[in-house]
């Protein structure tokens, strides 16, 4: 709704206005040469997904039990798992997987958080206890144990899985934006609106949100890669997709340690793929927060 | 590719020779002193046997005790070969028409806190065992629904009168879980005290448990076998996962593991290691089955059951799977090995079996159609546990795929597992899994009769032609009488009524230091635990 | 002060009371029971009479608002209870495991500070240079690994090199000993944890460094100092870190917080007989009562953290008062 529509007018705006665009991104490349890496990765880490079907070589999910434990070479890129699965293929659908449970997960955490952030922020009072006890409870459970409890509950499953992801995020969210809507709170300008009789709801739509879009975007980069590697550390402790599905850390789980001697390629690449993925993810973040930081950019 | 392939033969080659090394010097003569450090991938919960299961327990604790009768430990493949523990002499054979059993028992046992055994400290263990007191639970009771009482005639004899002549007794006296207890513990101390303390008459004695970490146990110089134990201690320590049991191994922080590596492991160590790794290799007593939910549609049609298991390429399976999971050989209902089982040209005759698989594959397309369940979509139940449960199920998948169905897996942790298959019959296919003691085929089959009948079907159906082969095989006294019957049971459950299904059965690989010498491999993880024949050469640690 | 120490103790009551419920809550609708586990748990015949009165016995079959009054009520009286697989104490089986978590603990944020503050303190000194990017980049690797790929690829790395060099093979000690007893044979085993989670738990305090140290820099007080014609390194050493400290300890705080019972993973690739195998063990085995304490603890001594880093910032920054 609104939300995506502000999240791009400010994006317009604030970055790209006025210069060319291939130049503009020159500049932003000289101005952020780590983003630009890990900008270089998430877009790469798109293609692959969306792509998955022309890239891959193989079917991800196919056994070939005359390859098992193929190493790397002409046939198979990176080797073949012990089902003699191409493990390059498996990495390339694997990376639908990982991006598919960071998008839903980053988004839906937080814009949870916004809605619940902005809200106790403008409300206050009780409302704002309330929801702040609860956000206590949830923030003090270790992510991991969060992420297990739900799971162990719902059962496993990607959508499940993404739920379990979700959860811890919407606090996390929430705290920041309502530190930063309170601030905006105290201007003058929303006192104004309220005595023009606006209604709550657009109050908070109109000037409160699109005020903590700037903290909001910066939870969501973070979030992806956060959620990435959760969703890897679930698969690897079982509670994950499952097999045959293609998942990076489903791949890292089972043989992958027993046969790390023998056949290192096993566990070596799907590693080396989360890594990339939540590196790319961190690095992008930061330069967005440099970028969208009111502060360090005043510099 | 090829290199792959001739590294992977020579390892074989390896493998079995080193097997044949380690049989070869048994003879040795043992050498006394050392400490044992074996690791176990699984948990503690209480020490009370006769109430537990899982091998978790077994490994640790067993040590500490003795048992009335056990397995050979010269010969635990045998599954009929029973030596005495506790008693003297030779395993009694029946009297009175099989209704009877005396046991003389030896009078040189001493319990760990100095109390002299008797053939009254058996009967209490057997009464709890067998007849407990309301509250006290006893897992295996039912093992012994033959019996009537036990007496005691005098201080070193103890008798067992049955209710009627059964084949399935002995076997049950001889499981690991009958931990002999003192009846002085039992009278003064409850039926509780041995789930936190332990006294028993066994090669070693109590040491120290750290709870999650080790368990530690020292030779019991009194123990009633001479010259045993030959191990100073031992030190049985909790390593959850496969991997770092592996890496144990390898590391020489533990010198075996005793449940069940899988063959890449058993390669990858032989290979890293050479003439320090001895492997030994058993048949296992645990069948991998599937059972379909004949609750549920389409699975309530015998010919959609069928297509499921002729869609399965066992022989294939069992070349392929053997490499990467601890399941080999393609069997029936019955322990593969035993007089029991059906041979390689019964087990052809049988639908998911046959040797052309083309023609197998065909039929099952063949039978999905008639049914109207071409392409067909389920859920397959699975157990988070990689091996064997995880593996099998990911090519079981695989399997269906070839006639056009279409499976995912759900894998839930142990818990729910259990809760689904077992409680809320929620599933379409399960993998499951009939893992037992002792082998005792005309026992372990009892899970394909009728489930308001078995304790342990959970494919949810009756059928009561099943229910009349199970028991007139069970009262016959001539094996090859029990042998035609076994094969007519086997074929109305794996291919005429298609009720549950075997994939393979599972492959027991032990590799180890070549430093611990006496022990042999028994077709299950529960038997010869005892520790008291093992011993570790010092030249070769 | 005292007034908003009271207040903060009070408000704990409802987080802990509320974390209490949920751990409950959500333990009750996972399914499956510790009986079914104990005894059928490896396949055999169980018979289901054995399994009706281990539950019998355990309570399970108490309705569920006496089992949480139970719970409830041994909060009131300092009495957790008993492990439902073990029989065991549960005070008794978490001391056990809470010196290795709580070492592990230590040495991982140790490590973490040995990396963070002068990595971040170059980063920010030489912001926007090659030198600040590689040590972004490095930092962020950190985060980017999963602990428990570094952690198997460590004890690869490991099992390799030292067949290689000494012709057989090392690992790491699989069972913990106490530090006092067996130093070496404890560092042996708990560094690579430690290294393992401590350069992962950098990765965000390396950044706080270098961004509070960046603000910094561009105060007043630092300007007059440069002014006066102070020496940078004087300048760095004695004005910037040390007031740049504040958001950094924070980090540290509730970091560690975290770390006590966020080892779950980490400890399962390296066998250590912690907090976090004893909670995934527990949820494996269904051991109701053992969750619900386990949880109850990382929370408690998350709030508590919590609470002393805010303590610790009104003490360490005049400016910051609580009325």
């Amino acid at each position: 709704m609104t939300v995506s529509d502000v999240r791009t007018d400010l994006g317009a705006e604030e970055v790209v206005e006025r210069t060319p665009w291939p130049a503009a991104i020159l500049g932003l490349i000289a101005r952020y040469p780590l983003g630009a890496a890990g900008a270089l990765v998430v877009v790469a880490m798109i293609f692959a997904a969306v792509f998955a079907d022309v890239i891959a070589p193989y079917d991800p999910e196919a056994n070939a039990y005359e390859y098992m434990f193929t190493a790397p070479g002409g046939q198979y890129w990176l080797g073949a798992d012990d089902f003699g699965r191409d493990i390059f293929s498996r990495i390339i659908y694997g990376a639908r997987t990982a991006l598919f449970v960071g998008f839903v997960a980053a988004f839906v955490g937080a814009t949870g958080g916004l809605v619940l952030g902005v809200a106790s922020a403008y409300f206050g009072g009780w409302f704002d206890l309330i929801i702040q006890r609860v956000m206590d409870v949830i923030m003090a459970f270790p992510l991991i144990i969060l992420a297990l409890a739900v799971i162990s509950v719902l059962g496993p499953g990607i959508d499940k899985v993404i739920i379990a992801i979700t959860i811890p995020f919407i606090p996390q969210c929430a705290r920041v934006v309502r530190s930063s809507a309170l601030a905006i709170r105290e201007i003058p300008y929303i006192d104004a609106a309220r005595a023009c009789g606006f209604s709550h709801a657009r109050i908070i739509l109109r000037h409160m949100v699109p005020n903590v879009m700037a903290p909001f975007l910066i939870m969501i980069t973070a979030f992806v890669g956060q959620a990435i590697l959760l969703e890897a550390t679930l698969s690897y402790l079982g509670l994950g997709v499952q097999e045959p599905v293609p998942a990076w850390g489903l791949m890292l789980k089972s043989g992958a340690e027993e046969y790390a001697e023998s056949a290192p390629w096993i566990p070596i690449f799907p590693g080396i793929a989360i890594s990339l993925a939540v590196f790319g993810f961190n690095l992008f973040g930061d330069a967005l927060r440099d970028a969208l930081d009111p502060k360090l950019r005043a510099q | 590719m090829r290199f792959l392939k001739s590294t992977l033969v020579v390892s074989f080659a390896l493998g079995l020779a080193a097997a044949w090394a380690g049989g070869a010097v048994a003879g040795e003569t043992p050498v006394r002193g050392g400490i044992l450090k074996f690791v176990v991938g699984s948990k503690i919960p209480s020490y009370d046997a006769h109430m537990e299961s899982t091998f978790g327990m077994i490994h640790p604790i067993r040590p500490f005790y003795s048992l009335l009768i056990r397995v050979n430990p010269e010969n635990p493949s045998s599954p009929t070969d029973f030596v005495c523990d506790l008693c003297e002499g030779d395993v009694p054979a029946a009297t009175d028409n099989g209704l009877k059993y005396t046991f003389k028992i030896r009078k040189d046992v001493w319990f760990h806190d100095g109390t002299p055994l008797t053939a009254a400290d058996i009967k209490a263990t057997f009464d709890k065992i067998v007849f407990p007191p309301e509250g006290v639970p006893s897992t295996r009771k039912a093992f012994f629904s033959s019996l009537d009482s036990i007496t005691v005639p005098d201080k070193y004899t103890l008798v067992f009168n049955m209710k009627y002549a059964s084949g399935a007794f002995l076997p049950a006296v001889a499981a690991p879980y009958n931990f002999v207890y003192s009846k002085k513990d039992l009278d003064e101390k409850g039926y509780a005290w041995h789930q936190k303390n332990i006294n028993g008459t066994g090669a070693f004695t109590f040491v120290e448990h750290k709870p999650g970490a080790y368990v530690e146990g020292k030779r019991y110089e009194k123990y009633h076998h001479e010259g045993k134990p030959y191990l100073d201690g031992f030190r049985a320590i909790s390593a959850p996962k496969m991997a770092v049991r592996l890496q144990a191994i390898r590391g020489n922080r533990a010198a075996i593991e005793f449940r069940g590596f899988p063959p890449k492991a058993r390669d990858d160590l032989v290979a890293a290691l050479g003439d320090k790794i001895v492997v030994q290799e058993s048949d296992w007593n645990c069948a991998l089955q599937f059972l379909p939910n004949h609750r549920r549609k389409p699975f309530d049609d015998v010919r959609v059951r069928r297509a499921l298991t002729l869609a399965v390429d066992r022989w294939g399976g069992s070349k392929y799977l053997s490499q990467i999971a601890i399941v080999k050989t393609v069997g029936g209902v019955a322990f593969p090995g035993h007089p029991l089982a059906a041979t390689k040209e019964e087990l052809e005759k049988i639908a998911g079996y046959w040797p052309d698989l083309d023609k197998s594959r065909a039929e099952a397309r063949r039978l999905l159609k008639e049914a109207g369940a071409e392409g067909l979509e389920f859920v397959l139940l699975n157990r988070g546990v990689d091996q064997p449960y995880r593996v099998v199920g990911t090519w079981l998948i695989d399997q269906w795929k070839k006639v056009g169905m279409k499976v995912t897996q759900n894998v839930l942790p142990s818990p729910a597992f259990y809760d689904a298959v077992r409680k809320k019959h929620d599933f379409d296919v399960t993998v499951y899994f009939n893992c037992q003691s002792i082998v005792n085929p005309l026992a372990d089959v009892s899970a394909y009769i009728s489930d308001d009948i078995a304790g342990n079907n959970y494919a949810g159906y009756q059928d009561r032609t099943m229910d009349k082969l199970f028991d007139q095989m069970n009262r016959s006294n001539d094996p090859a009488e029990q042998r035609r019957i076994m094969r007519l049971y086997e074929k109305r459950a794996l291919d005429e009524e298609a009720l549950q299904f075997v994939t393979l059965w599972w492959y027991k690989i032990n590799p180890y230091r070549s430093y611990v010498k006496g022990w042999k491999i028994a077709p299950s993880h529960y038997l010869n635990q005892h520790l008291d024949n093992i011993w570790l050469d010092p030249h070769l640690m | 002060m005292y007034a908003y120490i009271i207040k903060r103790l009070i408000l704990m009551i409802p987080t802990l009371f509320g974390a209490a419920v949920l751990v409950f809550v959500l333990m009750r609708l996972v399914p499956g029971d510790v009986c079914e586990i104990k005894m059928a748990g490896d396949g055999a015949f169980v018979d289901p009479e054995a399994i009706e009165i281990c539950r019998q016995n355990l309570g399970l079959n108490d309705p569920v608002y006496v089992q949480f009054g139970q719970v409830i009520w041994g909060y009131l009286t300092f009495d957790l209870g008993t492990s439902m697989w073990t029989g065991r104490d549960i005070t008794h089986e978490i001391g056990l495991r809470f010196q290795l978590s709580l070492q592990v603990a230590f040495m991982a944020t140790l490590v973490a500070i040995l990396i963070a503050i002068p990595l971040g303190t170059i980063s920010a000194i030489k912001q926007d240079t090659w030198i600040d990017y590689v040590v972004r980049t490095f930092s962020i690797a950190g985060i980017a690994m999963p602990s428990f790929w570094l952690g198997i690829m460590i004890i690869l790395g490991l099992l390799i090199t030292t067949q290689a060099w000494f012709g057989d093979p090392w690992m790491p000690p699989i069972v913990y000993v106490s530090p006092f007893e067996d130093l070496a044979g404890n560092l042996s085993q708990l560094i690579w944890p430690a290294v393992a989670t401590g350069y992962r738990y950098s990765a965000v305090a390396t950044r706080m460094t270098r961004s509070t140290l960046l603000e910094v820099l561009r105060e007043d007080y630092v300007r007059t100092a440069r002014a006066k014609g102070l020496l940078e390194r004087v300048i760095i050493n004695r004005h910037a870190l040390k007031n740049a400290m504040l958001p950094v300890v924070t980090i540290f705080g509730i970091e560690f917080a975290f770390l006590i019972g966020g080892l779950v993973v980490t400890e399962q690739v390296f066998n250590l007989n912690g907090l976090g195998k004893l909670f995934v063990e527990s949820v494996e085995t269904s051991d109701f009562t053992m969750v619900q304490q386990l949880v109850m603890l990382v929370v408690v001594i998350f709030v508590f953290m919590n609470f002393l880093v805010d303590l610790l910032y009104a003490w360490l920054d005049p400016r910051i008062r609580y009325a």
